[in-house]
């Protein structure tokens, strides 16, 4: 087939079906340089596999510990990320962006 | 986000219709709506003036953004046709651009009459047609997502693929030669009448200047010249001829 790569959304349809329970995450605004566009995503699952990314790697592991937060409440989340930011020194982005990440179940 | 969401995305995008999925970030609310929608005035939920110029503005310019409503804030994440791109000949540095437009998101449809080149052993996992390129790219809509790459080098072939490219509007056309070649090409293309403006659309010799060598070097310096037209850059590319 001429199709490109498996999009984010090809997952979830293909994950959706198995049954599994998930989470999307997806770059809402970036500030100063930031690795991924707006309108990037993250896909997880319950158990924490994940597809995509949201970053350049930085930021991923604390989206995927919140996304079990959102599977099991149904309550989407509102994160920030950047240098400025209290966490930055676990969590920053080292290329000094900021970016901001709607979590929402996916149901 | 709504599963039946994804699945309205996936058939969209099938249809290369530009669509858009408006979020209400508070809510959590969220309505889809392809650019169709936005011109008719069968909208289902009524849409402020603002938000409709911002979703006008977003699929314009290919780019999601948030802003902010009356209902507070909105995110609208834009989904346009996928990228495609049309390489016209199935020769070495095709086999690399291919993999490397697929990875970068791109659809890929490789054109090549001559059955020894465009085979599925040489050219995995992309769409192969093996026939004229005048008649395989009438029948594909050349539009503004979709690049034409045309690396024969043999004018029987190169040249109809050019002239059905010129007479579509993709963001990008390039085509493989030196530059003593492209002027000849020039000359045959001017006797069937093509004007100097559209000749001026042909990015040739193709690629940035990077000092290229090699169908791998040659594919990267392709890739990076569709990727800098695409974002309106003006990256080096190599001397056009005189």
């Amino acid at each position: 087939m001429a199709a490109a790569d498996k999009t984010i959304h090809e997952h979830a349809l293909a994950w959706h079906a198995e049954g599994r329970r998930l989470a999307i995450a997806t770059v809402i605004e970036t500030w100063g340089s930031a690795p991924q566009p707006v309108g990037s995503q993250l896909l997880i699952d319950e158990k924490g596999n994940f597809e995509g990314s949201v970053s350049g790697g930085c930021v991923e592991g604390e989206v995927i510990a919140r996304a079990a937060d959102v599977i099991a409440t149904g309550k989407p989340q509102l994160l920030t990320f950047g240098v400025e930011n209290e966490a930055a020194w676990q969590v920053g982005l080292a290329c000094g962006g900021t970016i901001r990440i709607y979590l929402e179940p996916l149901r | 986000m709504e599963i039946t969401h994804l699945e309205a995305i996936a058939a969209h995008r099938k249809k290369r219709r530009p669509v858009a999925l408006l979020t209400w970030l508070e809510s959590g609310r969220s309505a889809l709506l392809t650019k169709t929608d936005l011109a008719s005035s069968s909208l289902a939920a009524p849409l402020s003036p603002a938000l409709v110029d911002a979703l006008e503005s977003a699929f314009r310019r290919d780019r999601s953004m948030v802003v902010t409503s009356e209902a507070g804030e909105v995110f609208i994440h834009v989904f346009n046709p996928p990228l495609r791109m049309v390489i016209v000949g199935a020769v070495h540095i095709a086999q690399a651009l291919a993999p490397m437009a697929r990875r970068a998101g791109y659809e890929v449809i490789v054109i090549d009459p001559r059955e020894a080149f465009a085979t599925e052993a040489r050219m995995p996992g992309v769409e192969l047609l093996t026939r004229w390129p005048d008649e395989a790219m009438a029948e594909i809509a050349i539009d503004p997502r979709t690049a034409v790459v045309v690396l024969t080098h043999d004018p029987k072939i190169d040249d109809p693929a050019l002239v059905a490219a010129l007479e579509a509007a993709p963001f990008y056309i390039g085509a493989l030669g030196s530059r003593r070649t492209h002027a000849k090409r020039c000359e045959r293309l001017r006797a069937q009448g093509i004007s100097e403006s559209d000749l001026a659309r042909i990015h040739a010799p193709i690629g940035l200047d990077i000092g290229a060598e090699g169908a791998v070097e040659i594919a990267h310096s392709v890739m990076a010249e569709v990727i800098a037209t695409l974002r309106g850059r003006h990256a080096p590319a190599l001397p056009q001829p005189e």
